[in-house]
């Protein structure tokens, strides 16, 4: 994980053309950003997209200065990586024969990875966890032969009791701060 | 009591307390147009020639008022034509509704006559938009759009109306405003800026637009005697204080005054007060802040550190922040840092002055102030004219100047005026332009004929889209590149065939005389005033320059 990474967490309204808005800032402000990743949630008209990028702190805090004026942004929140749980799911499909499977069976459970689909030239590997063991998983599979893989990009929730939802808004922060 | 779609919006505008709105009809606004017949004794509708017109009209009635302006236009290319001004009043945060007509919910996503996905087109410039496909949905939306135009900082909101929604019924429920949450400082906070104010040895105030949206001038001024600061201005924020102020020095950067530039780089603390550093403003941002600390202020917490880094960022209204500042900041007497201000005042690098015994820009734009009165409304097209406007005309009121500032759009003068008229109840309104913005939306003099506004029009004729020339000339080896259009444009006869009455100025001793005539006249008046087309705007900091670039003379 480069040391320049950062994770952020948003609740947004669950309405046609919210990823649009999201997306189309990052696009006109020049915010590249690594994966991006969006679902329903406990909360019926809210769903939570979290987004890794990676850069300075002016760029993380213009990132989250910049989605906060969204009117369907209703929390933005950096998570930090001492205190959240983060996961990234990989699907991955791998040339196999008879002379591979065993040492690919081997690594799968090595990574506890999960075989989900196995043909007689084949295999494919699901695994779950955190960003740097799906690449270490990828890596160690390359020279198998990478058929093709996919990644849903990462998800991330705070360990301990307060969600999301609870958080601040910045306007409440900064009237707080002292 | 149920109510269509259609009458449910002019009666969300009545509680907004709208009485005034611009627009256009069309297929997809019938139904709105035919609400607008039966209240139009509650609203005024102005037609314009061009939807664009309509949206600069709203835009500059927003800027003169203090209210939300509201324009209407129907599908497809009426909304497409909106877009220059709601770019306009995005990048200058003007309180602005924009109404669309949409084709009805069935035929949306069909390529149908006259679609287009303008939620989709404007999504970048407004601060927010809505595409609405029920009509339960329409009051609510209404209201939110007014209080999201209105709060924090001001921006457009455009409203999507399908035809079908409009034609729907529905129950009217009227709607309770709640205040919108404001950013608040910490008594911390607080508490750094003004030991900062109180500690430092230099201290220059610099304004932008906030100042103005936010009726700060009086606390501004308190707060400037009170830590005894000179006060220097971006173009935006311009006439929010009194030209002849003592410690007023006038516009900075790319074609600010010098004073107002070499002072703000001799100064050790910058106060930035409702503005956002544009690069226009500042030019190089390294060297703009260097040997200084920057408490900035500002109501919108994305422009915090975005464009020039904070030491101390105070959020809010700037008019309450200053309320907040000034229970803590000490009185100050500053002689040593006010005699150096004084002295780069009085330096003959401040004073460019054009030769008096000329027709040139300066001594028309002196000779117009002195036919006006303070609160006269001044709107400006964009290129030199709009700069020497800027730098010559003498402003005493705030919302007395009304310029495209962000998006720097030619254009926007004629319908600006227009709005403006309206947003003051018909007060004199003066419009400076030149040959080139006044061909892109000249066609408006007919709106400005048809509800006989007391408009006059001055244009600086250089034959030339001077601003782009004098950069050819500069940087450009004077390779004058389709900037000379040889126009054949009769401008008095123009004027007089739509209706209004035309002068023209050729000399010196033929601008009194006409000048005294416009000013008499109660409708529309243009003045072609015929200039150097060499006439520089100076001085001019390079872009990315600093003070130490400045251009003083051609
Ligand atoms: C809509 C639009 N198109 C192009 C430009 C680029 N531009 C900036 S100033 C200028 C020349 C303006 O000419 P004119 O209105 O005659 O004013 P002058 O500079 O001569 O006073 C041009 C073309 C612009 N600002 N806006
Ligand atoms: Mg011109």
């Amino acid at each position: 994980m480069d040391n320049d990474e950062f994770v952020i967490s948003m609740l947004v309204n669950n309405e046609a053309g919210v990823l649009t808005r999201v997306s189309g800032l990052f696009a006109r402000r020049d915010f590249n950003i690594d994966s991006l990743s969006v679902g329903v949630t406990e909360q019926p008209g809210l769903s939570r997209i979290t987004i890794t990028a990676h850069g300075d702190d002016y760029l993380k805090d213009q990132i989250i200065k910049q989605l906060a004026k969204l009117q369907d942004v209703k929390v933005v929140k950096p998570m930090p990586f001492n205190n959240s749980v983060m996961r990234e799911l990989l699907l991955i499909k791998v040339q196999a024969d008879r002379d591979t499977r065993s040492a690919l069976l081997e690594a799968a459970s090595v990574f506890r990875a999960k075989v989900v689909d196995l043909k007689s030239d084949s295999i494919i590997l699901e695994i779950t966890g955190e960003r740097s063991k799906c690449e270490a998983f990828i890596e160690y599979l390359r020279p198998y032969g990478i058929v093709e893989l996919c990644r849903t990009g990462l998800t991330s929730i705070s360990r301990g009791l307060k969600p999301l939802k609870d958080s601040k808004s910045f306007v409440e922060e900064n009237s707080a701060k002292e | 009591m149920k109510i269509t779609g259609a009458e449910l919006i002019i009666r969300a505008l009545i509680s907004e307390g709208v009485d005034c709105v611009f627009g256009y009809p069309g297929g997809a606004v019938l139904n709105i147009y035919d609400e607008l017949y039966k209240f139009s004794a509650q609203i005024k509708h102005i037609a314009t020639c061009h939807e664009q017109g309509a949206v600069h009209a709203a835009d500059g009635y927003a800027r003169v008022s203090g209210k939300v302006g509201v324009v209407i236009a129907t599908s497809g290319p009426g909304a497409t034509n909106l877009v220059t001004g709601i770019a306009n009043a995005y990048l200058d945060s003007v309180p602005l509704v924009a109404i669309t007509g949409n084709v009805a919910c069935p035929f949306i996503g069909k390529d149908s006559f006259q679609e287009v996905d303008i939620t989709g087109v404007t999504m970048p410039i407004t601060k927010h938009n809505y595409i609405v496909k029920d009509v339960n949905r329409l009051g609510d939306v209404i209201h939110q759009a007014f209080a999201i135009a209105r709060s924090g900082r001001p921006g457009p909101v455009l409203i999507d109306i399908p035809k079908d929604v409009q034609q729907c019924e529905c129950e009217y429920v009227e709607y309770i405003h709640q205040p919108a949450p404001v950013a608040t400082n910490g008594r911390s906070t607080l508490r750094k800026a003004a030991e900062q104010i109180n500690d430092c040895k230099r201290p220059y105030i610099y304004i932008g637009g906030g100042v103005i949206k936010s009726n700060a001038t009086e606390e501004l001024l308190e707060f400037a005697d009170r830590i005894d600061a000179p006060i220097g201005s971006s173009m935006m924020g311009l006439a929010a204080v009194p030209h002849d102020h003592p410690r007023f020095l006038g516009m900075t950067g790319m074609h600010g005054k010098y004073a107002a530039s070499q002072i703000l780089a001799e100064s050790d603390l910058l106060i930035a007060i409702g503005t956002r550093f544009s690069d226009r403003a500042t030019g190089n941002k390294t060297e703009f802040t260097k040997g200084k600390k920057v408490i900035h202020i500002d109501i919108d917490p994305s422009e915090i550190g975005k464009n020039i880094p904070a030491y101390v960022a105070l959020l809010g209204d700037v008019k309450t922040v200053l309320q907040q500042l000034l229970a803590g900041v000490k009185q100050r007497n500053r002689p040593s840092w006010r005699q150096a201000v004084q002295a780069i005042k009085d330096s003959s690098d401040n004073r460019l002055e054009m030769p008096p015994d000329q027709l040139n820009p300066e001594t028309v734009i002196k000779a117009v102030r002195r036919h006006a009165s303070d609160d006269t409304v001044v709107c400006t097209d964009v290129g030199q004219h709009q700069m020497w406007t800027a730098q010559y005309y003498d402003f005493s009121r705030p919302r007395t100047f009304i310029t495209s500032g962000g998006l720097g759009a030619m254009g926007f003068g004629m319908g600006a005026a227009i709005g403006a008229c309206f947003g003051t109840g018909g007060r004199k309104t003066i419009l400076f332009t030149s040959d080139g913005s006044f061909h892109m939306n000249m066609n408006e003099l007919a709106t400005a004929v048809s509800n006989q506004l007391p408009l006059v029009i001055v244009l600086l004729n250089n034959n030339a889209l001077g601003m782009v020339r004098q950069w050819q000339a500069m940087f450009f080896e004077q390779r004058y590149s389709n900037t000379s259009l040889a126009r054949r444009t009769d401008y008095v006869r123009l004027a007089e065939a739509m209706g209004a009455v035309g002068f023209k100025v050729d000399t010196l001793s033929q601008l009194e005389p006409a000048l005294a005539k416009a000013f008499a006249e109660t409708g529309p008046v243009l003045i072609e005033v015929t200039i150097d087309q060499d006439a520089k705007v100076l001085p001019m900091i390079p872009p990315n320059g600093t003070i130490h670039d400045i251009i003083l003379k051609a």
